[in-house]
């Protein structure tokens, strides 16, 4: 028998028609998703590139639109993933390096992942009832800027976890073995070989978590942070406004202007994310390029 | 009454691997002579519950070369990796009996094992290079130990590239990534890596086995070389390599230990039925 196949039999025909019919339903979802996120991008851009000026990065919010700015939320919101990001790095960072290097298999051990895994998809406005009943009431903060910071390293904390605990599994373990075989210490192990090894991915991690602390508004809005802030932060104290909630604030008002004040601090917002989304992807690119598994 | 008939020892037509006329090995005189580096009396060696090594009684000879050869499975880098307490870092892992370095019993309760570490080195069978540079790999040992001084770190890196045959081929890059070596390389930086600790013990695990013919046949010049200075002891699969390199073999079957004897001896006249079935390749 020939191992040419016949083209013309019908399972050869209605093979390849399968084939080629769900390559075109994939490309055809790649296509919606792609389609979306383009239009999203388009409507923000032509609603908001008129209103973006210096005025709007520097001045303060107004009834007035041709005054209103977005300093103190654009301030706030690069205090909060600064805050943010030094408290939840640290503590994330560490309990992921004590659960996959420190802690064996045990029934404990899968109970505390199986938590932190659910913890990652909790939605923000339970951690954002949390912080208002712990960090505003509890330990009497109030409503500033390290309560908010605070509350926002809650909704991170378990993403900054699961994602330094694949960075630390993709390392192999021969790397931990030679370390040890050469007479290391666990602790050096980790920092000096593991952890570095390890690093594009727990970077690319920490960018991610704080990329969504940045566009959080519903935990922000529940612990008493207001959009009407006539100053920039200037302690850890102070009271504070944040990017989402100003933008949440301006869509809200009947005015076609602040509409398109609206659209163009999303601009603003998604250019920071842009900024950062690039970090991660350099320090990717610089870090990981010596590391071929 | 049924004839009885001279039963002649068969002459097998396959042949026992050679010994090196360039490389002799010690004589069984000298062995004798020489100080037990590792004793390991009674070990018995348990995966959980299933045990893979039955009542090993071994003696390793300081400055000399023992080869840990059988078929798969049969035990060899599970000892090896006793001597050195790697198989510690496998959860159910237990071992009973006793292994002494220089007489004292490595499993101890307060033994530190790191201290350990740095007297038995350890090369695996495929090479794993740290993804740094190469004199950052090779400084590693002695940083962890706390050397701290550059020129130190350098001196010691460059002495162990030259003892690892290395040196000529990466002198002016120390500082490139050890992955772009080859493999023969790699490995090579490997042991240079081990010798950094300043170890007396030596242990490989199938050291060559992924490398292609050259660099097999300098990884065995440089064991030769070695085995001046520091104990070694090389589990093998392949029995020519066992019968090149080393002085001491030892014979593992099933987690027992068959025979263990002077190469010359257990290549050319094998004591036990199964040593010379395997040596003659009718197994494994």
């Amino acid at each position: 028998m020939s191992l040419q196949a016949d083209p013309n039999s019908l399972e050869a025909r209605r093979s390849y028609l399968g084939s080629k019919v769900f390559g075109w339903l994939c490309a055809l979802s790649t296509a919606i998703c792609i389609a979306a996120l383009v239009w999203l991008l388009v409507d923000v851009l032509m609603n908001g590139l008129p209103w973006l000026s210096w005025t709007l990065l520097t001045s303060y919010p107004s009834r007035d639109p041709s005054k209103a700015g977005i300093l103190p939320a654009l301030m706030g919101s690069l205090w909060l993933i600064a805050l943010t990001a030094l408290l939840s790095i640290p503590t994330g960072v560490g309990a992921a390096v004590y659960l996959e290097e420190y802690v064996a298999s045990s029934w404990w051990k899968k109970l505390v992942q199986l938590n932190i895994s659910n913890l990652a998809g909790v939605p923000s406005i339970v951690y954002g009832i949390l912080g208002l009943g712990l960090f505003v009431r509890g330990m009497h903060l109030e409503r500033s800027v390290i309560a908010g910071a605070l509350t926002l390293t809650l909704v991170v904390l378990p993403i900054v976890i699961l994602s330094t605990q694949e960075a630390l599994r993709a390392v192999p373990g021969t790397i931990r073995q030679a370390s040890y075989a050469l007479g290391a210490t666990r602790w050096q192990t980790v920092w000096r070989q593991v952890l570095p090894a390890a690093l594009p991915g727990v970077m690319t991690g920490v960018i991610l978590a704080i990329a969504r602390a940045l566009g959080e508004a519903a935990p922000l809005v529940a612990i008493g942070a207001v959009a009407y802030v006539a100053f920039v932060p200037q302690s850890l104290s102070d009271e504070f406004s944040a990017m989402p909630l100003q933008i949440f604030n301006w869509a809200e008002r009947p005015q076609e202007e602040f509409h398109g004040l609206a659209s163009a601090a999303i601009v603003v917002l998604l250019a920071v994310l842009i900024v950062l989304n690039t970090g991660a992807v350099l320090v990717r690119a610089k870090y990981g390029r010596r590391i071929k598994w | 009454m049924p004839e009885t008939v001279a039963i002649r020892r068969h002459k097998p037509t396959l042949k026992a691997p050679a010994i090196d006329p360039m490389r002799p090995s010690r004589s069984a005189d000298e062995m004798a002579d020489a100080p037990t580096k590792i004793n390991v009396a009674d070990v018995e060696f348990f995966y959980g519950p299933k045990q893979a090594l039955f009542g090993i009684n071994l003696a390793i000879p300081e400055k000399c070369v023992t080869a840990f050869i059988g078929p798969s499975g049969c035990g060899k880098s599970t000892l090896l990796r006793c001597m050195n307490r790697m198989n510690d870092m496998i959860d159910e892992a237990r071992v009973k009996g006793s292994l002494t370095l220089d007489g004292q019993d490595i499993y101890a309760p307060r033994v530190d094992v790191v201290e350990l570490r740095k007297r038995v080195g350890m090369v695996f069978q495929k090479s794993n290079p740290f993804p740094k540079s190469i004199f950052e790999n090779v400084a590693y040992g002695p940083r962890v130990a706390g050397e701290r001084n550059k020129a130190r770190l350098y001196e010691i890196t460059e002495r162990c590239l030259r003892h690892a045959a290395l040196w000529e081929e990466v002198k002016d890059r120390l500082d490139d990534s050890a992955l772009a070596l080859s493999g023969g390389q790699q490995q090579r930086l490997c042991i240079a890596r081990a010798l950094a600790t300043e170890p007396q013990v030596l242990l490989m695990d199938e050291p060559a086995s992924a490398l292609d013919p050259a660099s097999t046949s300098r990884i065995e010049d440089l064991i030769f070389e070695l085995k001046e200075q520091y104990t070694i002891v090389i589990v093998t699969h392949n029995m020519q390599q066992a019968a090149r390199v080393s002085d001491q073999t030892a014979f593992f079957f099933e987690g027992k230990l068959i025979e263990a004897g002077p190469t010359t001896d257990l290549f050319t006249n094998p004591k036990k039925r199964q040593t010379e079935d395997y040596i003659t390749g009718r197994f494994g």
